[in-house]
């Protein structure tokens, strides 16, 4: 009981450090995180919609409703890599359950994806729709199960990194690959017949494909949900796994 | 009473790590030598180890550089595990942080506060009953809602030493160096030290200033190349190292 409660105060702690410094260093860090996704979203508008004419509605605003959350698992796993080697001075002389480290990175970046939610709202309302009551109960199911699958990852990636330095590079190239394979700047139905089973081995995919469908119509398509959340725990205890029998050597490789 | 630390037949060693961290790439061209290097342990910091210290006892490792003083200190902090052997620590471990660990310079004396004690194993209901406490001792009151990153090296050091001082640790690790701040906070720090030792905390010392072992110490243990060299009072065993450090020829 009392561990439970140690652990939840260190991640709440450690995650309300993250948030401070992050408006701390710069004023517009609530900004910033907003900017990033929308600003992807101006220039494959650019691309896909005026310069190649993809024939679909409302594109920007299919495009902001998948980068958001995609912008949240590329944040998180990415600055994963590093998360372990700039909290090295702590690591090597307390023991600490390690995987606070990570959790909070990942809140972080959960809460700021939360903050974008309006902004999200806003410009469904600027297209003539609206946000839907629904969103109050699919919204936080699906933000754990987003949390747990980017978590899962990250404690894989922060882990081996340690151990091999250069996975930092492998993970901004696996990020940018995956993300061309995720139907964020395109929708599923648009992927041709033998290349869309290959979708089924995305773990990103379901859960971009289930945020879109609940921001533009309100609803979650089932099946889906279902792959999004067996995804989601495979990867966290996955992650768990590989990190738990990691962690005993964190303090002999910093 | 069993002993707060006790270790029997304790080695370890690090295996070469080297080919691991120079990446995946350097990994798989050198496949069957990264293999035999992640077999191998090449580094042995400790060997062979058995000791035991007392609840209360205040025991100093001295040694040259490279004696296996930082690993003994990590596997009692439970940072590290020993490769063979086994090591029990019976009590709550608060290890001396070094100026500025567990820190964030962005944030103010408070939050800093808040963020060591977690780490250190507190809840936060813990760390808000003793935050005033804290401040006071640091004799930072008004610095504390200031970020850190305005901090002098001796305010930090009092902000690191106030917050280990209100854990109430059941054995207190120190790694190097007691002397924090100016020379009345050095009193100050002192005198804790000793109302730590009047009320049972172990102290355990890592250090190579023979003062403040002889100062602090009930014991002294000197390790030599991971071994244990002379175990006894600090007067023998300090004048018996520093005889032949003094002996040894002087290194480059």
């Amino acid at each position: 009981m009392r561990w439970l409660r140690q652990s939840l105060d260190l991640v709440l702690t450690l995650t309300a450090k993250e948030v401070k410094v992050r408006y701390k260093s710069s004023v517009l860090g609530y900004l910033w995180s907003v900017a990033m996704p929308l600003c992807l979203a101006a220039v494959f508008y650019l691309a896909f919609k005026v310069v190649m004419r993809v024939p679909m509605e409302h594109y920007a605003l299919f495009l902001v409703c998948g980068l958001f959350p995609w912008q949240w698992f590329a944040n998180s796993v990415q600055a994963a890599a590093t998360i372990l080697l700039g909290n090295a001075s702590i690591i090597k002389k307390v023991a600490f359950p390690r995987a606070a480290v990570c959790l909070a990175m990942v809140m972080n970046d959960g809460l700021h994806f939360l903050l974008s939610v309006p902004v999200i709202a806003g410009l469904l309302l600027i297209a003539g729709k609206h946000p839907s009551l629904s969103w109050l109960f699919w919204l936080p199911l699906l933000f754990v199960l987003h949390a747990a699958l980017v978590t899962g990852i990250s404690l894989v990636v922060a882990a081996v990194n340690l151990f091999f330095r250069d996975m930092e590079r492998l993970v901004v190239l696996g990020v940018t690959l995956l993300f061309y394979f995720t139907p964020v700047i395109y929708s599923e139905t648009m992927v041709p017949a033998p290349y869309d089973s290959l979708l089924a081995f995305n773990p990103m995919a379901p859960l971009i494909i289930c945020w879109r469908s609940l921001f533009l119509g309100g609803g979650v398509p089932l099946e889906h949900l279902g792959s999004a959340a067996l995804w989601a725990m495979g990867i966290l205890f996955g992650g768990m796994a590989v990190f738990r029998r990691l962690s005993p050597r964190f303090a002999e490789v910093l | 009473m069993p002993p707060a630390i006790e270790l029997f037949h304790v080695a370890k060693s690090y295996p070469l790590y080297r080919s691991l961290s120079a990446g995946f790439k350097h990994f798989l061209l050198h496949l069957p030598r990264s293999l035999q290097d992640l077999r191998a342990p090449r580094h042995l910091a400790l060997r062979d180890i058995t000791l035991s210290i007392a609840p209360g006892e205040a025991v100093g490792f001295i040694g040259g550089n490279g004696a296996g003083k930082s690993t003994l200190l990590g596997l009692m902090a439970g940072v590290l595990s020993p490769t063979t052997g086994r090591i029990t620590v019976r009590g709550r471990v608060c290890p001396l942080l070094e100026l500025g660990a567990g820190f964030h310079f962005e944030l103010t004396g408070r939050d800093n506060i808040l963020l060591n004690g977690v780490l250190l194993g507190l809840t936060r209901t813990e760390i808000q009953a003793r935050l005033e406490a804290i401040v006071a001792y640091a004799e930072l009151e008004a610095f504390i809602d200031q970020p850190i990153r305005t901090y002098s090296s001796g305010m930090l050091a009092r902000l690191g030493f106030a917050v280990a001082a209100h854990l109430d640790p059941e054995i207190l690790l120190v790694d190097e160096t007691l002397a924090v701040g100016d020379a009345r906070f050095q009193k100050k720090c002192q005198a804790t030290m000793a109302a730590f030792r009047q009320a049972g905390v172990t102290l355990v010392l890592v250090s190579h200033n023979m003062d403040d072992v002889r100062a602090v110490c009930s014991r002294a243990i000197w390790l030599d190349r991971g071994q244990v060299r002379l175990d006894g009072d600090p007067t023998t065993v300090i004048d018996a190292y520093l005889q032949e450090t003094s002996h040894a020829p002087a290194g480059p």
